[in-house]
């Protein structure tokens, strides 16, 4: 388990690495990155100076390497629109944005994992293909559509919810559910298969064969089996939604990371695009370490291929 | 020579196989695919619509009633047909946006820019994706190794924020999205070929062929691809439909196709202002664009379905 261990933290850290270097890349992307911060009246020897000024004169490795020591110290540099120091004002946005993912989670869970169970209890019935159905139409709806629509009915419509910014936890409801719904269709048809797969085998015939009640059968030894890939989706599927959240929290105006990213996206503001990258990155890489790590330690068989 | 009494016992045998009713009405193999095809629901209706949209978007010039740039301020938010509503007309038949500009040109219109971002976004992610997949399942080691590299680093990558940045610092034109996009999907394409050739790698017509002295690019190309093909179409147009999605998401924000260029995605972001009074500017481009994706995704089911039934769910 341990080898496992180091193995897989090795080519996380390697990923890590990777994916630094690419959001490093970043900054010339758009071409002179003094010029860029120069402005269009700047004369040749404001962007030399800027240039000397922001070490964009020195060799592209050392100024990977030193982005990189900063941002391992947990220094994003400076947001030259916003004056402020980069870190200051992520911190600041992360919570809204994780509270946003953890409520679109939770949603999509009990909604997926109940229906993919009844799913697999009665295959090929009418419950049956209403939750085929439903995966089916949910991969097919554009979220910022289905986010407005929500918007339309219960926000202007029916006035039920608030349908802009974080004052209230009924703030989140839409928002939770426009983000959620999508992660819905993959996490239900896994818990589905899971299920016929895990309710074919012969420990829960010989459950039943026990007489063990049904639910007992159903909750206790076969769901626990069946869900565990359902976990290391969840983690994963949770690193996507924290990414997608930009649409979202657009549309509802919600003040976290994805809205701060349009923003900074809109003005060109670098250094705060290049930190919510690297930042959502390496979250993502940290939670599939975990999904990886809980996976091989429910399943032996994982760790030792 | 066989003995009279074996040859005998064959021709009996022989004659038995013969007379098999079973086998006899055993449909061919054409046959059962052909019945596996229309006994399809979501097949049929899958690639009914979506046919239906690429007519529409081929012949957007012929069937489109209006010219979709053309803004005049005097004829603007007339409703759709349907509406209750004086103004509602078969000139427009679905209405006017805030520009005055017909709604069902545009929407017919749009159609070219999602199909051919979609098909765009596609090929280009296609091969990337099948290049290294195809590199990994086949030679295994090291490249294997890289390969799984090269996709995790990439799945780290959130999609919608890197298109939406890398769009901004390069600027905006159709064909940097298509390229952005095609850059950024093919992780899909990547995985399920280097796990399908995997799979067909080790069957004994590829040792066969490795046997008769065929180079490893002849194997790859007419061994393998052959085999992984319709793996190779399910991915195409799960991918396809992504492309289509995250183009009208990007341009829903403002930073994919531009106006006044008439994209399904950018019409629901120029309708929203409208919202409160006329909900069907959200409610048209946005429903094209959901049976666009429907449709394809339906069709991507389907024929994993009908090659591989044995892989349904």
């Amino acid at each position: 388990m341990l080898i496992y261990a180091c193995k897989r933290l090795g080519v996380a850290v390697l990923v890590a690495v990777a994916v630094s270097l690419l959001t490093f890349s970043l900054i010339y992307l758009s071409g002179d990155p003094a010029m860029a911060l120069a402005g269009e009246a700047a004369t040749q020897q404001d962007i030399e100076y800027i240039r000397k000024f922001y070490g964009y004169d020195r060799p592209l490795a050392v100024q990977y390497a030193d982005w990189l020591t900063k941002a391992l110290t947990g220094n994003f540099g400076y947001s030259h629109y916003l004056r402020q120091d980069v870190a200051e004002i992520i911190f600041s946005r992360l919570p809204v944005t994780m509270i946003l993912g953890a409520c679109a989670l939770v949603f999509a869970l009990t909604l997926s994992i109940p229906l993919g169970v009844v799913a697999a209890m009665r295959p090929n019935t009418m419950i049956d293909r209403f939750a085929l159905t439903l995966a089916v139409v949910g991969q097919a709806l554009p979220s910022f559509w289905f986010a407005l629509i929500l918007i339309f009915w219960f926000g202007i419509v029916w006035r039920l919810l608030p349908i802009s910014g974080t004052e209230t936890w009924l703030n989140f409801i839409m928002p939770s559910v426009a983000l959620g719904y999508y992660v819905t269709p993959a996490v239900m048809r896994l818990t589905r298969a899971g299920m016929l797969e895990v309710l074919a085998s012969d420990y829960i015939r010989t459950a039943r064969a026990k007489g063990l009640r049904p639910p007992v059968v159903l909750f206790k030894h076969a769901l626990r089996n069946a869900v565990i890939p359902v976990v290391s989706l969840a983690a994963v599927q949770f690193g996507f939604m924290l990414g997608g959240s930009i649409v979202i929290e657009t549309i509802f105006a919600i003040n976290g990371l994805g809205y701060l990213a349009w923003e900074s996206i809109q003005r060109g503001d670098l250094p705060v695009m290049q930190a919510i990258v690297l930042i959502l990155a390496c979250f993502y890489i940290v939670l599939t370490y975990l999904a990886d790590m809980l996976n091989a330690f429910l399943d032996p068989r994982i760790r030792v291929t | 020579m066989a003995p009279p009494q074996d040859i005998a016992a064959e021709a009996v045998a022989g004659s038995r196989a013969v007379l098999n009713v079973g086998e006899i009405l055993e449909p061919a193999p054409a046959e059962l695919l052909r019945r596996r095809i229309f006994g399809h629901a979501g097949l049929l209706i899958g690639s009914g619509v979506l046919l239906l949209i690429v007519m529409v978007a081929l012949l957007a010039p012929w069937l489109a009633p209006h010219d979709p740039l053309d803004q005049d301020l005097t004829r603007k938010l007339i409703p759709p047909i349907w509406h209750d509503s004086a103004k509602a007309n078969w000139v427009y038949p679905l209405g006017t946006d805030g520009f005055g500009r017909d709604y069902l040109s545009r929407l017919i219109y749009g159609a070219r820019i999602s199909l051919l971002i979609g098909v765009a976004a596609m090929c280009i992610s296609g091969i990337i994706g099948t290049t290294i997949g195809v590199a990994a399942g086949y030679f295994g080691g090291k490249v294997d190794m890289m390969v799984n590299f090269i996709i995790t680093s990439r799945l780290s990558l959130p999609v919608v924020l890197v298109a939406l940045a890398v769009v901004s610092l390069v600027g905006n034109s159709l064909w940097i999205v298509i390229s952005v996009l095609g850059l950024l999907i093919w992780d899909r394409f990547a995985v399920v070929v280097r796990s399908s050739t995997q799979q067909v790698r080790n069957l004994d017509y590829v040792a066969a062929a490795q046997a008769l002295g065929c180079s490893k690019a002849r194997i790859i190309m007419t061994e393998i691809m052959p085999n992984i093909a319709n793996n190779l179409i399910v991915v195409a147009t799960l991918e396809m439909a992504h492309a289509i999605l995250l183009e009208a998401a990007l341009s829903f924000l403002g930073l994919g196709v531009q106006p006044p260029q008439p994209s399904w995605g950018l019409m629901v972001a120029e309708g929203k202002g409208y919202m409160f009074f006329d909900p069907w500017l959200v409610g048209i481009p946005g429903a094209a664009l959901f049976a666009l994706v429907l449709a394809i995704n339906l069709m991507g089911d389907g024929v994993r379905d009908v090659t591989a039934p044995e892989r349904r769910n």
